[in-house]
Parts: structure tokens; C-alpha cells; sequence
């Protein structure tokens, strides 16, 4: 009931009473925050280091902090590999270690495996390695974070700019919405995927790269719905009634017109989600992609966690999203 | 003679989901008659007719005896009712813009209700769809048989949706509100027509309305609902002479009547060679069509105080007038408030001035936002061309307005939909008036309402005119609401200004032949002044 508070408006009061009542999409969206949810946790999940240890009766924080291997024994002052067999005695004979349940990391390569790579799924690795001896269920929860992370901020980004362009034209009409619209139509004409080869060719395309070019076409479906919704309202009697007020056009258009036009956008968004994870995976297919992480991940997730979408591995959470 | 009942309900109940919307209705209609079935909105008189016709939705439960003729109507299978629809009873409904298919000609309209019943095609329906339009007094019925709905009017429409009705020669004819979307002369003409057919093919008919005065000269018998359940059943002159019930009663006096208080001469509002003109699409390879001219040059003044009607029927560009006063639309000549050229402003001084000059629109139901509580709707403007007051300020002044147009104080907090037609025109009237206007612009605010509460709302306008000095242009089709609020009319005519003067001399008097058609066709009761 918590959602119902008194603050919503009778309309979206029904709204969330049918959202409510229909199941499969209370179960849809339980599903989805869930995987959504534990994939921001992904460090803790599938890592290829310990979350916390004890050694010498000190406490160490791996996930957090790279420890040279001379801490525990080793010779090299390099970052840890806590996959090391010698590394693991002297941990197991000084202390102890807590392991997320899946220890590795997307792009810890198993060097213990007796297997060849490809491996099939077995106790070691739930949904086995790729040719490179990668864990595939790490690279599948990485993956998926990345993937909607992506779709997320830009849905929010296209709904953002589709939203105000759309509106302007809609609402103020006549020639501004004839130039605008002209104006729509040639940038739509635009050829996205060569733009994005185009760019490859002098930038490493990274996430807020893709991300850019990206949001510079995906609003342009938006702009027709949102477009004819401010059409149909500016005649409502009730926006006339505000004009007549002396309002000005922007209080008119946020307090009396975008409502209306809400929810023929909305339900246009869950299409530019998916669409953004499509095209993510289309670009990573022709090797336009996020680019391939770094051995350091630590320092910026988004650069990092790039290698899992590589050579549409981000296939099966997009699906998933579909 | 009682072999003579064409349509008899005995005890007919309605119930939707448990709530009873009609309660032990009995009633009859002999063969040439009218019974007029007359009531406010909601009293269940349309829901009567379709239940009696099986055709409202399933969750619907009806219960009594009703029958057509010797058919027992309660026992009929599903089958039997596409046999007795269209073909025994004739049907006419209210919107003639919407009841015809728009991607039909007429004659193939017509042609397939007698494809059905009478197994007509090819030539043989056309001929019957010509002879149908003729008997509907249709002009040049061989170019309007291949004509499609949008190039008629309303009118004629309706008169297409009559041809369809009478067309496999029905026993019974059911008309509900068949006249409310058309102007007032025409509507006369359609009621004429309905009664000559009737005698012509010995019809019954049940006439639904809410409107009294036509009930007056055109229905034999009349029976009164009020919420579903029947007041009294009578020949029409002995009910309007000595109505039974109370509700009646009501009705019958629910007539707008009174006169405004006296007008102030200091003037407030004036035009001058007003005029609204819109251009028309160009074609390629020709040259611009000459503008649709919507309102000719016009002048016209306003004091304080003062109410001017403007009255016309639909087309004749009035609601274009009086947008183009308010600067709402684009329009040529000067127009001046308070000594001030209003045409020349523009942008935020225009929108400073506003405050000043408000309007309350016509359809109660589209003019306030469904999303927001009612304090929102009305304090709106005032916060914002007023943003020094302080929000308890501006519950204080919402309050306060809410008390002056009649509300209760705790309809602050709840939503439009939860008002009643009537209810929601008082809160148009306080979103308007809460900003201290000098002039309201009324743009018919009663015609989407009952009787009884037009009249509740004509005494509130007056009312606030009265205490608040304000001036009203008020714009309306129906002579008996301008003549109990209006100091002055302007007969308006396709944009043109047919006749002008005080409204008891041009109601009392007419000269120009329109007005005289438009008083008529009103049938105002006998002048109270």
C-alpha cells in the first residue's frame, strides 16, 4: 500500500492498481530488478580475487586494495594472482580467504583448467569457459550489467531530447514544426553505423563515446509520437483555458500537455531499450564495439567491463531482455 | 382500443453490476403517436429504450415483460433480434457526425439495411434509397445518393440517418436526442419531418429528450423519469398545465428566467473593425485561394458591468469572436481594453494583462485538467501572476472562491472526475474569477448542462456580476439563457452581425428575418420582463 500513497493523482492511482493486478507484469519486473540488482553487484558475485582475508592475523580487502605478492610471501612486487597455487598455500597456511561464489573475474583466464578451451559447463566453471578459457558466467553477469547500464542511460537520454524536440514542435506548430520536422527527416537520413566506423577510425570508441553518437540518432523515433500527442493536447479546452490564463508556453507545456503525451512515450521506451541493447551487439559483431578492457579494472568499471560485450557475448543477456 | 399498443414495458428493471438504473418503468405507445420520454442526464431514459431492443452489454440485467405488437419481446432469442432491429424497429440516434460510416457513400448506407432485411441490391436499392431520400426532403437526392457523409451537413445527415431508420417501413421509431447536435432551426425542421413520416406510415414513436420544449409541440403523450424511476405519465397538455409530481414541477420551472441587474456606462472593452480571416490551403499550379473570411469587419463595445450575448448557431463565428477578443487567435482591427490597444501587445505583456480578461469554456468536462486537484486547477494562474503570496495565502484566496461560486470547502483536495457537470462549471467559473477579472468571457457554459442547473448557474453569474461589477461577453445559442443574463445581444450570421440592440427589444421584437426564425424556433416562454 505504500505505493498508493495519497500524493498520486486518481489517474495514476488506477494505473499502478492495473499494473498491480496484472501479473505476469509484477512478475516481469521482480524478475528483471532482481538480475538488474545483482548484477550492480557483480564484484561480489564473480571475481577473481577474495572479498575480504586474513593473513598473519591482519586483515586485507582485495576487492578493494591491490596487494603486491611479496605481502604474502611471494617475490615479485607485482598485483597478486590469488589463482596462484603457491599463493593459495601460503594464504591457506597463514589464514584464511572468503571467495565470491564464482571466482573469476569476466576476463581471469584459467590457467589450472585440465580441459581445452572451449570448455563445457561442469562444477568448476556452471556454464564453462570460451576459447580463451574465460568463465562464461562471469562474462554473462558483467555483460549484462554493461548492457543495461548502457540502454539506461541512453533511454533516459533519447526520452530527454525526443521529448523536448518533439514538444517544441508540436506545441508551438506552423513553421516551426514544418522546419523541424525537415530538419528530423535529413538527420534521420544519416548513416549511424558508418559514423560509428568513421569514428573508430581516429578515437578508441569507449562507452560514453558509443554512448554519444548514439544519442545523437536514437531520439529520432520519439520525436513523431511525442510530436502528434503535443499537437492533439495544444487544442485541449484546458490548455486553451491556461493560455487564456496568461501562462507562459513552458509552465503550459510541463504541467498541461506533457502528461497527456507521457504515455504514448513511455510506451514507445521499453522499444528504445531494447533497441539500444541491439545495437550494442549488432556493433560488437562487426567489431565496432566497446573496446577491449584493460589487465587494471579497477579504476573505471565502464572501460573496463568493455571485453564482455566483445564478440557478442553480450548476446545472452540482451535476449534475455527481449 | 387496445389491439392498438404498439410498444408495451410492464414493470421493465434495469440493473448494471447491482445498481438498479431503471426501477419498474410501465409505459406504452399506440400505433401515430409520439411518447416523449424526458428526463435530465442520467435518469435512465436512453438506457430504457436500449434494454426494451436488447442492446445493451451483457452485465446488464433486465427484468419485467416487454413486448412489440403481439411479440413477447422478454422471450426472444438472440437470432430473432436481427430480424426485428432495422426491420420492425427504426433507430435514430444523437451524433449524426459519428452514427454514419465515414467511408461509405449514402446510397451504399442505406442499400445495406435493405440488402438485409428486404433482400434489395443493384438497381432496385438504389431506386429505394432515391425514393427514401425524397420522402426525408432531401434536395437533388440523385447527387446526394453518391455523396459521402463528410460533404453533408449536420442536417442532412441526420435526415440520411432518418431514411435509414424508416427504411423497411418500421412499426416503431425510436429517437434519442435525435435534434440535440443540431441548431435550433434546423432542429424544428427534423422534428416536422419525424411527424409527417410517422402519420404518413402510421409509426409509433418514442421520442427520448431532455429538452421540454420540444416535448411541448411535438409529442402526444409524455412520462417524466427522474434517477430511473417513473414521475408521471400523462398527454402532454395536461402535464405541462398540471404536472403531478414535484420533479415535474421542477423541470417545468427550470426555465432560466429573471434579468440582470441594470449596467455601468464607463466603458471597458470596444473593437473596431474586427475582423478573423483564415487562409485557406493552396493547391499546386494555382493561385491562393481567397482567405475563409470567419468573422466580417465587426465593431462592438462593452461597459462595466454590462453583459453582451452574442448569439448564432454553430458556423457562425462566434466562438472565433470572441477568441480573437481575448487574443487567442489571430485577427485584424484594433481592439481596446481599458485604453489600451490590446492588438499591439504581445509576449509576456500581453500574458501580464491577461489576468484581467478571463474565460470559461463549454464542454465542463475538457476544461480542467484530469490530472490535477481542484486547488491546483484554481490557483494556478494566481500563483503564478501573483507569485509574492504565500501558499497559506493562496489556500486562503482558493478557499474564499470556492465559497463564492457555491462549493464546498473540502472540494479543494479532490479531482475533477468527481464532480458532476454542473459542479465542474462552478470550478471553471473560480479558476476564472479567482484572479479579480474585469471582463469574463463566457463561451456557452450551459449548454452542456441540465436544465435545472443551467438555470443554478445563470442565478451564480449574475450573482457574481452583481457583487464584483464584472462585464461578461456572453456567448450562446440558447435565447432563453441570454435573456436572463444579457443586457445587449448581437445576432451573429456567418461572421456577419444580422441585428443588434437591447436584449428585450431584438427578443421581443425581431427584425431581421433570421432572428425572427431563431426566436421562433427557441419558443421562449411568454416574456417575463
Amino acid at each position: 500500500m505504500s505505493l498508493l500513497s495519497p500524493q498520486f493523482s486518481p489517474i495514476t492511482r488506477r494505473r499502478l492498481e492495473v499494473f498491480r493486478c496484472n501479473r505476469r507484469a509484477r512478475v516481469s519486473l521482480w524478475v528483471f530488478m532482481v538480475l538488474f540488482v545483482v548484477s550492480l553487484f557483480a564484484e561480489l558475485i564473480a571475481n577473481d580475487k577474495p572479498i575480504v582475508m586474513q593473513y598473519d592475523g591482519q586483515w586485507y580487502v582485495p576487492l578493494l586494495v591491490d596487494y603486491p605478492e611479496t605481502e604474502f610471501g611471494g617475490f615479485l612486487p607485482t598485483r597478486t594472482d590469488y589463482h596462484d597455487p603457491f599463493v593459495q598455500e601460503q594464504i591457506d597456511a597463514h589464514g584464511w580467504a572468503l571467495w565470491p561464489p564464482i571466482p573469476y573475474s569476466y576476463q581471469t583466464l584459467d590457467m589450472q583448467m585440465m580441459r581445452p578451451s572451449p570448455a563445457s559447463p561442469d562444477a568448476q566453471h556452471w556454464l564453462g569457459t570460451d576459447d580463451q578459457g574465460r568463465d562464461v558466467l562471469a562474462r554473462v553477469i558483467y555483460g549484462f550489467r554493461l548492457s543495461v547500464a548502457f540502454a539506461l542511460v541512453l533511454t533516459a537520454g533519447s526520452l530527454v531530447a525526443g521529448v523536448m524536440i518533439g514538444g517544441i514542435q508540436g506545441y508551438f506548430g506552423g513553421k516551426t514544426d514544418l522546419i523541424g520536422q525537415r530538419l528530423t527527416e535529413i538527420w534521420s537520413g544519416l548513416p549511424v553505423l558508418f559514423l560509428l566506423i568513421i569514428l573508430a577510425s581516429f578515437v578508441q570508441p569507449g562507452f560514453w563515446w558509443l554512448l554519444g553518437i548514439m544519442l545523437l540518432f536514437s531520439w529520432l523515433g520519439l520525436v513523431d509520437v511525442v510530436r502528434a500527442e503535443f499537437l492533439r493536447a495544444r487544442n485541449l479546452e484546458y490548455v486553451r483555458a491556461a493560455k487564456a490564463m496568461g501562462l507562459p508556453s513552458r509552465l503550459i507545456m510541463w504541467r498541461h500537455v506533457l502528461p497527456n503525451a507521457m504515455v504514448a512515450t513511455l510506451t514507445f521506451v521499453p522499444f528504445l531499450f531494447t533497441g539500444a541493447i541491439t545495437t550494442l551487439t549488432a556493433l560488437d559483431f562487426l567489431g565496432f564495439g566497446l573496446p577491449p578492457g584493460r589487465r587494471r579494472w579497477a579504476n573505471w568499471w565502464p572501460r573496463a567491463r568493455t571485453t564482455c560485450t566483445h564478440r557478442g557475448w553480450a548476446s545472452p543477456p540482451s535476449s534475455a531482455c527481449h | 382500443m387496445p389491439n392498438d399498443t404498439l410498444l408495451r414495458l410492464e414493470e421493465l428493471s434495469i440493473a448494471f453490476d447491482d445498481v438498479t438504473v431503471v426501477d419498474r418503468l410501465s409505459l406504452e405507445i399506440r400505433r401515430g403517436e409520439t411518447l416523449a420520454l424526458v428526463g435530465e442526464s442520467g435518469s435512465g431514459k436512453s438506457v430504457s429504450a436500449l434494454g426494451a431492443m436488447h442492446l445493451l452489454p451483457p452485465n446488464a440485467r433486465i427484468s419485467g415483460s416487454y413486448s412489440l405488437g403481439d411479440t413477447d419481446l422478454s422471450r426472444m432469442q438472440p437470432r430473432d433480434w436481427q430480424g426485428l432491429r432495422g426491420n420492425r424497429v427504426g433507430f435514430i440516434f444523437q451524433e449524426p457526425m459519428t452514427s454514419l460510416n465515414p467511408l461509405h457513400t449514402v446510397v451504399r448506407q442505406i442499400g445495406e439495411t435493405l440488402r438485409l432485411h428486404q433482400g434489395l441490391s443493384g438497381r432496385a436499392a438504389r431506386a429505394r434509397s432515391r425514393e427514401l431520400l425524397e420522402q426525408v426532403k432531401l434536395p437533388r437526392p440523385d447527387e446526394l445518393l453518391d455523396a459521402w457523409p463528410h460533404q453533408l451537413s449536420g442536417g442532412q445527415r441526420q435526415r440520411v440517418m432518418i431514411a435509414m431508420a424508416i427504411a423497411n417501413n418500421p412499426e416503431l421509431l425510436i429517437a434519442d436526442e435525435p435534434t440535440t447536435a443540431l441548431d435550433v432551426t434546423v432542429q424544428q425542421e427534423i422534428l416536422a419531418l419525424l411527424a409527417e413520416l410517422r402519420d404518413h406510415h402510421g409509426m409509433g414513436m418514442l421520442f427520448i429528450t431532455h429538452d421540454l420544449n420540444l416535448v411541448r409541440r411535438h409529442a402526444d403523450r409524455v412520462c417524466v423519469l427522474y434517477q430511473g424511476q417513473e414521475q408521471e405519465t400523462g398527454p402532454v397538455a395536461e402535464v405541462f398545465e398540471r404536472p403531478r409530481s414535484a420533479y415535474t414541477r421542477t423541470l417545468l420551472g427550470a426555465e432560466p428566467e429573471g434579468r440582470p441587474a441594470p449596467a455601468g456606462s464607463q466603458p471597458l472593452l470596444s473593437a473596431e473593425r474586427l475582423s478573423v480571416a483564415f487562409s485557406r490551403p493552396k493547391k499546386f499550379f494555382s493561385r491562393r485561394p481567397p482567405p475563409f473570411v470567419a468573422v466580417q469587419p465587426l465593431s462592438l463595445r462593452l461597459a462595466r458591468g454590462e453583459t453582451l450575448g452574442i448569439v448564432g448557431e454553430s458556423g457562425s463565428g462566434k466562438t472565433t469572436l470572441a477568441m480573437a477578443l481575448l487574443r487567442l487567435a489571430p485577427s485584424q482591427g484594433e481592439v481596446v481594453f481599458e485604453d489600451e490597444r490590446l492588438d499591439r501587445l504581445s509576449g509576456n505583456e500581453l500574458r501580464r494583462r491577461r489576468r484581467r480578461f478571463q474565460v470559461v469554456f463549454q464542454d465542463p468536462y475538457g476544461s480542467l485538467s484530469p490530472r490535477l486537484p481542484v486547488s491546483e486547477i484554481i490557483s494556478e494562474g494566481l500563483r503564478f501572476h501573483q507569485p509574492e503570496l504565500s501558499s497559506d495565502e493562496v489556500q486562503q484566496r482558493v478557499q474564499a472562491t470556492l465559497k463564492e461560486v457555491g462549493l464546498p470547502a473540502d472540494c479543494a483536495a479532490r479531482y475533477p472526475h468527481e464532480f458532476s457537470g454542473g459542479q465542474r462549471q462552478r470550478i471553471a467559473v473560480a479558476r476564472a474569477i479567482i484572479l479579480e477579472p474585469e471582463l469574463v468571457v463566457l463561451d456557452e457554459p450551459t449548454s452542456a448542462l441540465d436544465r435545472t442547473v443551467q438555470k443554478q448557474l445563470v442565478e451564480l453569474l449574475r450573482d457574481l456580476q452583481a457583487r464584483r461589477g464584472l462585464s461578461y461577453l456572453f456567448i450562446s445559442h440558447d435565447l432563453a439563457v441570454v435573456r436572463a443574463v444579457a443586457h445587449r445581444v448581437m445576432v451573429l450570421k456567418e461572421g456577419e452581425v444580422v441585428e443588434e440592440g437591447s436584449c428585450e427589444q431584438v427578443l421581443a421584437a425581431p427584425r431581421h428575418a433570421y432572428t425572427q426564425a431563431l426566436v421562433k424556433a427557441a419558443g421562449l416562454a411568454t416574456t417575463s420582463s
